[in-house]
């Protein structure tokens, strides 16, 4: 079975709903923990949302340098798939795994809403289970989710397609360009501020519309091997 | 003993939403006349021995890559004589 690593750091939210997320879509989760530089042979790796570190200096800072994080930049470069979810996109742009940066909501609010998306790009391992153009809702929940790059990296993007999902209706967080998730340029990392894995089973969520992210993830890897 | 001073603040072409909000408190507390508030943060940090060459640089390179996000921010860093008040 294919197996998935969630990341747990100290402020970690959200490592349980991944994990669940991922057994719901038929993979076996695996949980790491930030203070082990051994990421177990998993098959990819989900940084969940939270509050790593306090959210101390900035979001993702100190998460950035824990000794899970050195071990998991290399293999994300070599193309180990990598979601970074709210706090998790957060610590990617830290890495700079990911470019530009997410910043104080322009609102100043903590934003708790279910938020409709627009999938951009099917060309990630994250993605590829949807649409271009596919409309979907679900959970958004930060304060410090306004993505931010300069022009030319903006505009770097969108041309070459890296702009994963948009926000449709309202943007919440003043994002440039509407942007709710990008990948790097392989397309095997992808950041998200929304959050798939709160939406995966009608029971608990506002929809299932985030489970493609976790089926995505399990049919590109059976396809690579 | 050597006193480190590092300033961090968001670019100028970053938007700040919280200096933003401060400046509109100014103006209901009665300070006409405030064009812009940017906010930043400032640390002060205590080192053992002399803060010289290899040491020196590894600082430099954490206010850079720890203390602030080159994507967003710049800092100043100042090594404080003896003596010298961190403000």
């Amino acid at each position: 079975m294919t197996r998935i690593g969630v990341v747990t750091f100290p402020g970690s939210l959200d490592d349980r709903d991944a994990a669940r997320a991922v057994r719901l879509a038929g993979g076996e989760p695996v949980a790491l923990w930030h203070g082990d530089d051994d990421l177990h042979g998993v098959d990819a790796v989900v940084l969940p949302g939270g509050f790593s570190y306090g959210d101390y200096l900035r979001c993702g800072a100190i998460a950035r340098f824990a000794p899970v994080m050195s071990t998991l930049v290399d293999a994300a470069r070599g193309g180990l798939p990598v979601l970074g979810i709210c706090n998790g996109f957060q610590i990617l742009c830290e890495t700079h795994l990911l470019p530009g940066a997410l910043t104080r909501n322009d609102s100043l609010h903590f934003i708790c809403r279910d938020q409709r998306l627009r999938i951009e790009s099917t060309d990630s391992a994250w993605t590829a289970d949807y649409q271009v153009g596919d409309e979907i809702v679900i959970p958004l929940k930060n304060g410090e989710g306004g993505f931010v790059a300069d022009e030319s990296t903006l505009d770097a993007l969108e041309g070459e397609g890296r702009v994963v999902a948009r926000y449709l209706e309202v943007n919440p967080n003043g994002s440039r360009r509407d942007i709710a998730g990008i990948r790097n340029e392989r397309g095997n990392v992808v950041g998200l501020m929304p959050h798939p894995e709160h939406a995966v089973e009608l029971l608990t969520g506002p929809s299932a519309d985030g489970l493609p992210f976790f089926t995505s993830i399990l049919r590109s890897l059976v396809g690579a091997a | 003993m050597a006193r480190v001073v590092v300033d961090v603040m968001l670019k100028p072409e970053i938007l700040d939403p919280q200096g933003r909000a401060v400046q509109g408190a100014l103006g209901r507390l009665g300070l006409d006349g405030v064009t812009d508030v940017r906010q930043g943060k400032h640390f002060v940090i205590d080192i053992d021995g002399d803060l010289e060459g290899e040491r020196h640089d590894l600082m430099h390179r954490l206010a850079d890559e720890l203390l602030s996000n080159p994507v967003i921010e710049s800092y100043e860093m100042r090594v404080l004589a003896d003596g010298e008040e961190a403000s």
